[in-house]
């Protein structure tokens, strides 16, 4: 990480100013666009980000923590530099939208809903369903590309997430949580080309055959997901690591969208990954009878009830369901083989053998 | 064609009480009332069998609950010495056994005797060896069962299906409480007499006869952790339903409608024979029957010529006769829903053919019958028959074949005939199929898991992968 050995040299300030300053001319307007709204928006957020930033660079964290810390000697710094600039010019303000088919359509019920002072587009029935027509035609080419090459486009993911991280802490995220989701991309990319070697193999069957076991995708997954940066990326990257195209419902729509972008430029074929913002209880239900969609992931359920009532209807299909697990999921943890093998079949080839 | 002198397999060897109760936790005992088993093949009731109400599977659930905590605390290698006993023991009394399902099914004892009983006996040893190697089978370091497994069974395989979910439990450290299928539930009362050959400990493993309501009661039961469930997509869906909210860990083997697909190079003769194998193996109550042909176009001529030949040739009558191909159909409900079916591919304007045969006059039974000229919107190109009826069509490329293979909302089997390495594979990573069979059909083995996609359910039976359906 050459940031981090930039930071660590001598004259630690002059440095890390340095740094800073270059790093946000390459950055560009999108950098400082997502930084200035944050302030104007939210100031409790962005002075609670100041706050934690102190905190780390006075634990002397290292590694990703730093980049934070670096922002925020900046922010510092420039502090009255920005509040002229705020004066003078007027912030250009995100639209957040939904992300289907690699594209940022508004609803196409034209609603939106009011969160944390953005108007958030309030995905429809048809929403959902135009997400799984893109998900359907993007999966069978994500799935049939070489699992080398997926493990570079989720590694793509991370590092995209890497260079976007001020936006993410802008929106709420800590340092710590935006640092555990790029790890969980990471974690992730790698096991695109072992999983097949972990979850399958030969079978010594008992007469002259070749006959080999390996997983594949199970098609689409419906996804209801957690609140957190972190807990989304938990259910997102085992979700298409594997070959699978998803549709999910994300509850918290800055921080899914600003994902979104992410994804859009991480090489992540347009289709594969469809982020519905809005209510899960009202889209959901539509998604768990849905007969073109394969598998339900409940992990973000909050509700039993609702749940209970989802498991139910996506029985009539006999879609793969993931229940929300009881007690809730401790995100930081090893997430463990599970969140993959619930979402693959097993497909079994026999072949004889002989002259 | 030779004539063939009858060859009737002696059925002295098995002896069938008049009457059968439950068995719960260890022993015999009586149920809410009563009900008959008859051979599919003479109408003749074999034996009164107990039917389970609610209050004895309440009894058996509860037996087996008591069984679990010294069954699950005992070392994983003892379990795998009770699992040894059992293997060794069925195979001691293998003819027994085969002739008794032969009598309770209908199937022919060719296949009872050389399919079905060496496959129950190879998947007891198979799962007792896994029984203290749990931990290194790749669920985590320390595995754990579940509790008491619910499972349900179909009439096609019954003591097969019992070892298939009774063996892979059991090694885990799982109880069970199992219910046979209404129409076939001799064998597994037979495999209770085992299990007390075997000094399994009472409550361990109990059997519960009865009908679809027994069934429902037992993957109903509060008490029950684990669903497994081998039968119709219908029943599969309401069992889905039923466990929903409960956190009841669930896998269902159900239905299939699968592609057999031949190309203008297969070897036509083991192609017919891979063709009747898939279709009229066990009367085509096979859930993964190659129940669709798919013929490529420049030899379905030739190939249907061939086949008609060889169907000539297929002897069905008594399924004791140890030359018999096509045994009895299971039921009378079984019959009447095959004959519907293919009276509505007649009606819809497929061809039907069938060979001479001449049938018995008691008993249940269907000549082996192809429909040609059939397309993908007829019932019987999307409907499971479960029965000797073979729907034929026909394609030019291989994206089409796949794409006709894949027009299902099953997902269980398929087969893939062609002399060409590399289209083999290719059209196997296309078929969205859980078995695929190239250039053979209907194998099975305990090592290797079967399951299906889609609407053939979910979780995977045999190999390493049946473990994970019984640990947490």
């Amino acid at each position: 990480m050459p940031k981090s050995t930039k930071s660590g040299a001598a004259p630690a300030k002059a440095a890390r100013a340095e740094a800073t300053g270059s790093a946000k001319s390459a950055r560009g307007p999108a950098q400082s666009g997502a930084a200035q709204s944050g302030a104007i928006q939210s100031g409790a957020i962005q002075s609670g980000a100041i706050q934690s930033g102190d905190g780390q660079s006075g634990s002397g964290q290292s590694g990703s923590g730093q980049s934070g810390s670096a922002q925020t000697t900046a922010g510092s710094s420039e502090r009255s530099a920005v509040a002229v600039a705020e004066r003078t010019r007027l912030a250009v303000r995100k639209t957040y939208k939904l992300y289907i088919g690699g594209k940022f359509p508004r609803s196409e019920s034209g609603r939106t809903y009011l969160v944390d002072g953005d108007n958030a587009a309030l995905a429809s029935r048809k929403d959902a369903r135009d997400a799984v027509v893109a998900a359907r035609a993007a999966q069978p080419k994500w799935a049939g590309a070489t699992a080398y090459n997926r493990g570079q486009v989720l590694y793509r993911i991370a590092e995209m997430i890497e260079a976007r991280r001020a936006e993410f802490v802008a929106l709420g995220v800590s340092a710590a949580e935006v640092d555990a989701a790029i790890d969980r991309w990471v974690w992730y990319a790698g096991w695109s080309d072992k999983i097949a070697q972990v979850a399958g193999g030969a079978n010594p069957v008992a007469g002259p055959f070749f006959n080999i076991s390996a997983p594949e995708p199970t098609g689409v997954v419906g996804v209801i997901a957690p609140q957190s940066l972190l807990g989304l990326v938990s259910v997102l990257a085992p979700a298409v690591v594997t070959g699978n195209a998803v549709v999910v419902v994300a509850a918290n729509p800055q921080v899914a969208i600003t994902l979104a972008e992410v994804l859009a430029t991480s090489d992540v074929p347009g289709g594969v990954v469809n982020l519905l913002t809005g209510r899960a209880a009202e889209i959901a239900p539509w998604l768990a009878s849905h007969a073109d969609v394969n598998a339900l992931d409940l992990t973000g359920v909050d509700d039993p009830q609702l749940a209970t009532e989802l498991e139910r209807s996506a029985a009539g299909t006999l879609k793969r369901v993931l229940r929300p697990p009881a007690g809730g999921v401790d995100f930081t943890a090893d997430p463990g083989l599970h969140p993959m093998t619930a979402l693959l079949e097993t497909k079994t080839v026999w072949h004889p053998k002989g002259f | 064609m030779f004539d063939y002198a009858p060859a009737p397999e002696s059925r002295a060897i098995v002896d069938i009480a008049p009457a059968y109760g439950l068995f719960i936790d260890g022993a015999f005992a009586e149920g809410k009332g009563t009900f008959k088993t008859v051979n599919p093949a003479t109408e003749e009731v074999l034996s009164e069998v107990a039917l389970g109400g609610p209050e004895d599977v309440d009894r058996a659930v509860a037996a087996a609950r008591r069984a679990f905590r010294d069954w699950s605390a005992l070392p994983g290698s003892e379990r795998a010495k009770y699992l040894f006993r059992i293997a060794r023991i069925i195979q001691e009394r293998s003819r027994e056994l085969a002739v008794l399902e032969s009598l309770d099914n209908g199937k022919p004892i060719k296949e009872s005797r050389d399919v079905d009983l060496p496959l129950v006996a190879a998947h007891f040893f198979y799962y007792a060896g896994w029984a203290d190697k749990l931990q290194y089978a790749g669920f985590g370091p320390d595995p754990r069962p579940l509790g008491v497994a619910g499972q349900v069974i179909p009439w096609n395989f019954p003591l097969l299906m019992l070892a298939w979910k009774i063996a892979p439990a059991l090694a885990t450290g799982n109880t069970v409480v199992l219910k046979p299928a209404e129409t076939t539930p001799l064998s597994a009362l037979f495999f209770a007499d085992v299990c007390r050959q075997a000094d399994l400990p009472p409550g361990v493993v109990n059997i519960v006869t009865g009908a679809g309501d027994t069934g429902r009661y037992l993957v109903e039961h509060p008490d029950v952790n684990k669903v497994a469930f081998t039968g119709s997509t219908e029943v599969g869906r309401q069992i889905a339903r039923s466990v929903a909210g409960t956190g009841k860990k669930v896998t269902l083997e159900l239905g299939g409608k699968a592609a057999n697909i031949v190309f203008d190079d297969a070897p036509i003769d083991q192609a017919v024979e891979g063709i009747v194998n898939g279709i009229f193996f066990n009367q085509g109550h096979v859930c993964c029957a190659g129940s669709r042909l798919l013929v490529q176009e420049s030899i379905a001529e030739e190939l249907l010529a061939s086949l008609k030949r060889r169907m000539a040739t297929l002897r069905v009558g008594d399924p004791l006769d140890k030359n018999t191909d096509i045994g009895a159909i299971n039921s009378a409900a079984q019959l009447a829903r095959i004959t519907e079916l293919s009276e509505i591919g007649a009606g819809e304007g497929a061809e039907r053919w069938s060979p001479p045969c001449e049938l018995p006059d008691r008993g249940f039974w269907f000549a082996p019958t192809i429909f040609t000229g059939v397309t993908q919107a007829h019932r019987i190109a999307r409907e499971e028959i479960f029965g000797p009826v073979l729907s034929v069509l026909t394609f030019r490329t291989p994206d089409e074949a796949v794409e006709k293979a894949n027009n299902t909302p099953y997902g269980l089997s398929a087969g893939i005939w062609t002399e060409k390495g590399s289209r083999i594979l290719a059209m196997a990573d296309r078929l969205r199929a859980g078995v695929v069979w190239a250039n053979t059909f209907n194998k099975f083995d305990p090592t290797s898991p079967f399951g299906g996609y889609k609407e053939s359910g979910y979780g995977r039976e045999g190999g390493r992968h049946g473990l994970e359906a019984y640990l947490a």
